[in-house]
């Protein structure tokens, strides 16, 4: 082997090392987490002997089962509001010309860029003046308002000129608006559709500061919850919980992998 | 050769499990213009990177001035390289992209200035100096690129496709300037191409390339008069190739039987009985309406193909191949569904050996 | 001639109205109003009163704000130094593995934050506290005598910034990375460039929109966020993000929780308009 080589062997182990050693900075917190989700004590305080009795009572803590609901219904209609005004508006910007339309745009940047909890308060004032009551309604308005510039800029970067030609060629074969934007527009953008409603789900089912800016009085999301139990500390069934949850995402992942590698051979 | 610039001494390289070059030995002059010639995937762009020293060669030693290469890296080579899709750099002025080579040797401020100067005006870009690469055409960016490469006074100018974004009229023109210019500077030019055509006009000679194997390597008209193997016979230029065995052999004619007929060609170096191939340009071919002495080789005209310089017949003949000649002008005496006899002059056509 | 016209408007009304609608209601009015209720005062019983005054932005410049936002500043300048200097080697390395192996790695990246982003604060909490595992092993082997107290400190909360906002370094830097044309490597190398050099004239120049979209990506957010400094500074440490939501609970002073949302704003559309000069300033003499 010549020094080259054996120079570039060297550069790529350290390479390697210096990327594991970040992933662990990353991994560290998930880890540990999950590890603390077996720990035998009331709080997490320090680490008290192995148990799994947190995986069967955290169903029996009613907060903890109340604002998982809460924000999984909160994240799932904050998803389909903002894929649907997103799609379509993904689609409008892009292919029409109107007076507005720079202005739009430059909107759809301010949540993407600006601090969440500069809008968050925004809405709260505007809330507030006009008599508007905090509750799930509220909380919504907030995500979508974060939710929705996101999916417009993922969807629009898979609409392609293709498209434009593809729907020429649908409504030349006699297909009206709609039938096109049904049967040729949408299955050609669905691909990015769908990472928009991912997109939207993770970051709605997550938010913390519109959650809590613009929540009512009664009931709070699980993120919100989790920072209230910040001043006692959080429970190991808070873990456990994360922990199911984290490890559900993971396996509906690898699923959807192998489905879509199974998929793939059989085309071939 | 004496003193060879660059030599190849049984260079092999493997990706994976695939050998892409296999066993090649070389030996380029110094000023001369060479051709790696081949379909894409014969390992020609290869063979040039691992002369540039992007790619190591698994087997085998590469010289530069009978100097071995192998530890050291591009940069510390003594040979450019102009990039298939030119890789300017796309932050730079042409002037910038020009320097470059030069800041980097920390030439002194004026002499870059003046070479970069000089080398722009031999590429005909004097004015373009202040621009960006995406304020040019293909063309200018052609001349940007070979213009970084040769301000370094590099000893050997690799180039890898050059033309290949071109469109048909400007590479013709490139063509011809890239080979004026090579013949004032007197640099040793090694030049890629799939496109025989270019490399007939531009090279002093040509290694014709096929799956990692150098096939032949010869001036361009041996190349192209006289093919070694099938594979140079049938990718350069047109010709109807056919397999046989020799049956009869006098004064070096050949009698060869094959499944189309039996038909003569000139060899020397053959046995009766052997198996070769036959090839022969369609210039050269010519019909008749009865058997010709030593032919036969009858055929069916299916069609004429008008090219503008040429007429092409097409003609089916017995072993259900087609095969054509051509004509300047098309033959008034045959129509379509005539039955010929093909023939030509032994001398004109190639024997080749059987390849293992 | 006219109706024709009209009729033609119709679906780009229907397609594009909606967002329309929710951007100039929920983004325009809001972050209108809210310059507006900057400039107005506060009444004694912490409501709003309707009369224009420049008190709340004299109140930033106050030393007690002031030192705040010079400290969340600095917080949020380090934390995207540090997660630059962290994530372009990263990036680099993912995008210089084959095609499959990056895409693989860039999932593994965004894994983690598919876990509530709380719970992996928490974390550094668990791992950090006084009888925690990192003070235990301390204390065991006996390095230190007595348990270092690290939570609620700075340095714990920059820890928690960084691991919460390095993928959105390494992201835009992967991206301009992997696009980079690696023939432009190669011409520089064979031009007589070292590695070192290549990389300063060449890698880094051409991949530097991607540098900028990590600073504004990492910098904005960190210089906003409270939910670091409640988690890992345990009500103690205050950013800008802590006093802008307190003026809108406890505190209750609207006018100056405005102000400094508008002073957030200022800083993010200073940071953009320095971009867009940057993309320009692409044009610089190298000689």
């Amino acid at each position: 082997m010549s020094k080259i080589a054996k120079k570039r062997k060297r550069l790529n182990i350290i390479s390697n090392v210096y990327a594991f050693l970040v992933y662990a900075l990353l991994y560290i917190p998930v880890a540990v987490m999950m590890v603390f989700s077996f720990n035998d004590q009331k709080y997490n305080y320090y680490w008290n002997g192995f148990t799994t009795q947190w995986y069967t009572k955290l169903f029996t803590n009613s907060t903890l089962v109340d604002s998982l609901i809460y924000s999984l219904i909160i994240a799932v209609l904050s998803t389909l509001i903002s894929v649907f005004i997103g799609t379509i508006g993904a689609l409008g910007l892009k292919r029409y010309e109107f007076k507005m339309k720079k202005f739009i745009d430059n909107m759809l940047y301010i949540p993407i860029i600006v601090p969440e909890i500069v809008l968050a308060v925004a809405l709260l004032i505007i809330f507030l003046k006009v008599g508007v009551s905090m509750g799930m309604g509220t909380i919504l308005i907030g995500h979508c308002t974060f939710c929705i510039p996101y999916a417009i800029v993922t969807i629009k970067g898979r609409i392609s000129g293709d498209n434009e030609t593809l729907e020429e060629a649908s409504m030349d074969l006699g297909a009206n608006r709609v039938q096109t934007l049904l049967r040729v527009t949408l299955p050609n953008i669905f691909p990015g559709v769908m990472s928009a409603a991912f997109l939207s789900f993770t970051m709605s089912f997550d938010d913390v500061v519109m959650s809590n800016m613009l929540a009512g009085a009664k009931q709070s999301t699980l993120p919100v919850l989790i920072l209230s139990m910040n001043k006692t500390g959080v429970t190991p069934d808070v873990n456990a919980l994360a922990t199911i949850m984290i490890l559900i995402i993971v396996a509906a992942m690898i699923l959807n992998n192998i489905i879509q590698g199974a998929l793939h051979k059989r085309v071939k | 050769m004496n003193n060879p610039i660059i030599s190849l001494e049984g260079v092999e390289k493997r990706f994976g499990s695939n050998l892409v070059v296999k066993k090649m030995n070389l030996e380029i002059a110094e000023g001369e213009f060479l051709t790696l010639l081949g379909p894409s995937g014969c390992g020609k762009t290869t063979t040039l990177r691992m002369i540039a020293g992007f790619e190591e060669a698994s087997a085998g030693v590469i010289k530069v001035e009978g100097e071995r290469i192998e530890d050291k890296e591009p940069f510390q080579r003594n040979v450019n390289t102009v990039f298939q899709n030119y890789a300017l750099f796309p932050h730079m002025t042409v002037f910038n992209n020009v320097a470059y080579g030069l800041t980097i040797k920390k030439v002194p401020k004026p002499e870059i200035q003046e070479r970069v100067m000089e080398m722009l005006r031999l590429v005909q870009l004097e004015g373009f100096e202040k621009r960006k690469p995406d304020e040019l055409s293909g063309g200018q960016k052609q001349r940007v690129a070979i213009a970084r490469a040769l301000v370094n006074r590099p000893k050997v100018l690799l180039l890898d496709e050059p033309l290949g974004a071109l469109d048909l009229k400007l590479r013709k023109q490139m063509q011809i300037e890239l080979k004026r210019l090579q013949k004032k500077l007197g640099i040793t030019f090694i030049y890629v191409t799939h496109d025989q055509e270019e490399a007939l006009t531009m090279s002093d000679r040509i290694a014709v390339m096929h799956d990692g194997v150098l096939e032949q390597l010869d001036v361009p008209m041996e190349i192209y008069e006289h093919p070694k193997t099938k594979f140079v016979a049938g990718f350069i230029g047109e010709s109807n190739i056919f397999d046989g065995k020799v049956t009869d052999k006098k004064d070096n004619v050949l009698t060869v039987q094959t499944e189309a007929g039996m038909m003569q060609v000139c060899g020397a170096d053959f046995e009766v009985g052997e198996e070769m191939h036959v090839a022969i340009r369609p210039e050269y071919m010519d019909v008749s309406k009865t058997p010709v002495e030593g032919f036969d080789l009858p055929g069916t005209v299916k069609d004429f193909i008008y090219q503008g310089t040429v007429v092409k017949t097409a003609l089916d003949i017995k072993n259900g191949q087609e095969i054509k000649y051509s004509r300047f002008e098309q033959d008034t005496d045959i129509a379509e569904g005539n039955q010929v006899y093909v023939y030509w002059r032994p001398e004109k056509a190639v024997a080749i050996k059987k390849s293992m | 001639m006219n109706n024709k016209k009209k009729k033609n408007m119709l679906p780009a009304l229907a397609m594009a109205g909606p967002v329309s609608v929710w951007m100039i209601l929920f983004v325009t009015i809001p972050m209108l109003y809210i310059i507006y209720i900057s400039f107005m005062s506060r009444g004694v019983f912490g409501d709003v009163v309707y009369k224009f005054s420049t008190e709340s932005y004299k109140t930033i410049l106050d030393p007690t704000y002031f030192k705040v936002i010079l400290k969340s500043l600095k917080a949020a300048g380090i934390t995207t130094i540090l997660c630059l200097l962290l994530g372009y080697p990263l990036a680099y390395i993912i995008a210089h593995k084959p095609k499959d192996t990056a895409a693989k790695l860039i999932t593994l990246i965004m894994i983690p934050f598919w876990t509530n982003s709380l719970m992996r604060l928490n974390s550094w909490l668990l791992l950090f506290q006084t009888s925690g595992p990192i003070n235990n092993f301390l204390v065991g082997t006996g390095i230190v005598k007595e348990p270092i107290t690290f939570i609620y400190t700075d340095g714990l909360v920059l820890i928690g910034l960084i691991t919460n906002m390095l993928p959105f370094a390494v992201l835009p830097l992967y991206s301009t990375i992997e696009k980079l044309d690696k023939s432009l490597i190669e011409a520089s190398a064979d031009l007589g460039a070292s590695a070192a050099t290549t990389f300063m004239r060449v890698t880094l120049p051409i991949t530097f929109p991607g540098i900028f979209s990590a600073i504004i990506l990492v910098f904005i957010p960190s210089l906003g966020i409270y939910t670091v400094t409640d988690m890992l500074g345990g009500g103690k440490i205050l950013y800008i993000g802590n006093i802008i939501k307190n003026q809108f609970g406890s505190i209750r002073n609207w006018p100056l929780g405005a102000a400094l949302s508008v002073m957030l704003i200022v800083i993010t559309m200073l940071l953009i308009f320095i971009y867009t000069r940057f993309a320009k300033i692409e044009d610089m003499e190298v000689v």
